[in-house]
């Protein structure tokens, strides 16, 4: 969702990068476009006036080092203040020594408590954890009845009763110590920060079950007010970190980076589907590079752990590279590869793709289609394309409900991939020619040791 | 075209995923959730480099700075209206602050320029020196661009008319659909309400009890089951009973959900085939987002042919000025806004009181 703001930065800083002298104007220019580019995103105002100021501040100092390359330092510049700004380390969450564990979640209607608070029970369970969840909104409807199916789909045990939100909360901690759940989770009310009752009861319910952990859900599509109600809900509760909701979306995510910088509370986790699993830690430094074009080559790993079949993910690999490669192997690639998620998304955690590809409209739909194509096609006609005449393509084509154009725009593109990878040293090669190509691994092999 | 960027695509990230799967050793060590070392060499060259105590002192005196400088007046523009309204001259500042203004409320960069250019120019033709008059002369502008859409709701159509709701996660549909039953059937109106949303949980459920406290009729299918066919169920119920209005509520979706788009045209699709009319299809539209609204009602747009905006929580600190982007830009009128959580916190959208709430109250 970040890479727009990173294309929107690196337009603004295309114009100086390569300049030999930069002139004070130069550096104005380039530093409203950062602005620009910033409170599109979303990023609250305030918060885009200190981050360019801190980048104005370089600047000028690059310009009096008389360096050779000053467009690139304050290019730097900007890529260490956004680091800085949404970076740091991943939350590390740890329990209490006497348990439950108790964690309270708080934010404003509609930023996905409850469906946080059911993901975060699925996250402490996929922990060896046992957690209880507890419905302690009573305010909207039905929002208990949401929690308690949310609850059964994750087997998770669900405690509220018909009283008052602290209540509520207490009873929750004490049926955690009577059936001996470890962590308890206290789903609560949406409320506005204007809405001092609503505001006042949150602190008497937090004073009652003093929670280990306080978490803020705030959606990731929100506006300039999220420095707002983010410091809000800090002064009325101390919050411990962040839960960044639907970030699933092309929101820029700019309320991401605000939250962080204004009230210095860490993003613990992030959601990032509809999936009870599409749920996990947030890692900033992963964050950052995602959004300066370097790829977010563990993530997609970790998702491709979750879902690829490790096999059928080796066999397709080994033939990819001896080159073997058929429409066969496409189909079960495609397959697996739909299972991980949206291709857009993927897409944009894969480091080096040129930016012509990474904003381009992929249509999920293709994909079935591409599915039909090769599902209508024959045993020999999937081994060997090139057999495929107009008569076998026009079959196909109905076979699939497609256009005869469609086959052949699927049959062109495949030999052109065949073609390429054969070019780029994949295939009958050697070991070190087809190491050199792999350019992901690469990265991962970096960390791995 | 596209069949062949998704070839691309597909073989791109399995090559990558499959090549990583192979690799050999790659379990030795491999632990995901390790912070990078900074690479030492960026720093080599060094002239910007700031020793880290500094570093932290900079960010700890910013912090405060905002802390101290955000207003906590519930109209950010109205704060920094006052502000202006104390100086004599009209200079570069008042420009400057009042765009920011605008910004803050989320009317985003480039309308709050043109807006105020727009002011500018006027002032400067017309010879104007009062703060106050160019202040007055900004929200009359707000205003004019508000003035000329058609806001009523159409329901004068062969019965029922039917009025689907769409809109991202948590944007408040549901209660909206709840109040907006209310509102029609104070004013006389039978109207059913059509359970669409049958992904999340319980969503039927809260429908179902914001029916009972409006006294309207709710028709559902089970969870999962597929959302078009509950809505022509609904309208047919409707037709056979005599209904005026439908108003059938979906799940909520995120705009760059393909597949979740096409399901929205197909319950529009067969909707339209039913006994009755589809007359509106109103966008719900939180007032808390950001720029992503005009997003969303671009997607939202496209796929179901949306007639109108909800403008929901407008009860917060949020003054959803990318409402007034969204209407100026695709030309799509705000129709209602949610001021509250009560059955009758729902009114029709006033363009007036709208700016005075962004603007602060100029008058």
């Amino acid at each position: 969702m970040f890479e727009s703001l990173g294309g929107r930065l690196e337009d603004a800083l295309s114009k100086i990068r390569g300049k030999a002298r930069l002139s004070e104007a130069d550096v104005e220019i380039a530093l409203k476009e950062i602005r620009t580019a910033l409170l599109e995103a979303d990023v609250n105002l305030l918060v885009v006036r200190s981050i360019t100021d801190r980048i104005r501040e370089a600047a000028v100092g690059a310009m009096a080092s008389r360096s050779l390359t000053p467009g690139q330092q304050v290019v730097k510049a900007v890529n260490d203040e956004l680091t800085d700004v949404l970076g740091g380390a991943t939350f590390r969450l740890g329990y209490a020594s006497r348990p439950p564990t108790i964690v309270l979640m708080a934010g404003l209607q509609g930023s996905g408590k409850t469906t946080a608070s059911a993901k975060l029970a699925r996250y402490f369970k996929s922990q060896g954890r046992s957690p209880l969840l507890v419905g302690a909104d009573l305010q909207r409807p039905a929002a208990v009845e949401q929690l308690r199916t949310l609850a059964s789909q994750i087997q998770v045990p669900m405690f509220s009763e018909w009283s008052t939100p602290i209540e509520v909360a207490k009873g929750g901690v004490t049926e955690a110590r009577r059936i001996g759940r470890d962590v308890v989770i206290i789903d609560t009310a949406g409320r506005l920060t204007v809405d001092a009752d609503l505001m006042e009861e949150i602190t008497a319910l937090s004073k009652v079950v003093s929670p280990d952990y306080t978490f803020l859900v705030i959606d990731a599509m929100m506006g300039q007010d999220s420095v707002n109600t983010a410091r809000a809900f800090n002064e009325a509760l101390e919050v411990d970190a962040i839960i960044l909701s639907k970030l699933d979306g092309d929101a820029r995510g700019g309320a991401a980076l605000s939250v962080k910088e204004v009230v210095g509370k860490p993003i613990a986790f992030a959601s990032d589907g509809e999936k009870l699993d599409n749920f996990g830690l947030f890692h900033p430094d992963r964050m950052a590079s995602r959004i300066l074009g370097m790829g977010d080559v563990l993530t997609l790993i970790e998702q491709a752990e979750r879902t690829i079949d490790e096999d059928v993910a080796e066999r397709g690999a080994k033939k990819l590279m001896e080159g073997k490669f058929d429409l066969d192997d496409f189909l079960e690639q495609l397959r697996q590869v739909k299972k991980m998620g949206s291709l857009k998304g993927m897409l944009s955690m894969l480091p080096g793709v040129p930016k012509e590809l990474r904003n381009v409209e992929v249509d999920e739909g293709e994909l079935a289609k591409i599915e039909a194509m090769i599902s209508s096609m024959t045993k020999n006609e999937r081994s060997d394309p090139s057999i495929i005449d107009a008569s076998r393509r026009a079959r196909i084509a109905r076979g699939s409900g497609t256009a005869a154009a469609n086959v052949s725009a699927l049959l062109k593109q495949f030999k052109d991939m065949q073609k390429m990878m054969r070019t780029m040293g994949i295939g009958p090669g050697s070991a070190t020619k087809r190491r050199a190509k792999a350019k992901p691994p690469k990265k991962g092999r970096k960390n791995r040791r | 075209m596209s069949i062949a960027v998704v070839v691309v695509v597909v073989i791109l990230i399995f090559g990558a995923v499959g090549v990583y799967f192979l690799w050999p050793r790659r379990r030795d060590g491999l632990q995901l959730g390790v912070t990078k070392e900074p690479e030492v060499g960026m720093h080599a060259s060094g002239t910007v480099v700031s020793s880290q105590t500094e570093d932290d002192k900079k960010v700890v005196e910013h912090r405060r700075g905002i802390d101290g400088s955000l207003p906590k007046s519930r109209s950010l523009l109205g704060a920094a209206l006052a502000r202006m309204r104390s100086r004599r001259a009209l200079g570069e500042e008042l420009w400057i602050e009042l765009e920011e203004a605008l910004i803050l409320s989320d009317v985003g960069v480039e309308v709050s320029v043109e807006l105020v250019e727009a002011v500018k120019d006027k002032v400067f033709r017309e010879g104007i020196t009062s703060t106050d008059a160019a202040l007055g002369l900004l929200r009359a502008e707000m205003i004019k661009k508000l003035e000329r859409q058609d806001r009523h709701l159409n329901i004068d159509v062969a019965p029922p008319a039917v009025i689907l709701f769409v809109g991202v996660n948590g944007v408040g549909k549901t209660t909206s659909i709840g109040k907006l039953a209310a509102l029609l059937s104070s004013q006389g109106k039978k109207v059913v309400v059509a359970a669409g949303d049958t992904f999340r949980a319980a969503a039927a459920e809260q429908l179902e009890m914001w029916a009972k406290r409006s006294g309207v009729e709710v028709v559902k299918g089970s969870s999962g089951a597929d959302p078009a066919s509950v809505v022509f169920d609904a309208i047919s119920h409707a037709t056979a009973v005599g209904a005026d209005c439908v108003l059938a509520d979906t799940a909520g979706r995120l705009q760059n959900r393909q597949n979740l788009m096409d399901e929205l045209r197909k319950i529009r699709r067969v909707a339209e085939k039913a006994s009755g009319t589809v007359s509106e299809v109103l966008l719900v539209l939180d007032a808390t987002t950001g720029q992503n609204g005009l997003v969303q009602a671009q997607g939202f747009g496209e796929a179901a042919q949306v007639t109108g905006i909800v403008l929901t929580k407008l009860d917060g600190t949020a003054k959803g000025g990318v409402a007034f982007v969204v209407e100026e830009k695709l030309k799509i009128p705000i129709k209602f806004v949610g001021i509250g959580e009560g059955v009758e916190d729902m009114t029709f959208f006033d363009p007036v009181a709208f700016v005075n709430e962004i603007t602060g109250d100029v008058s």
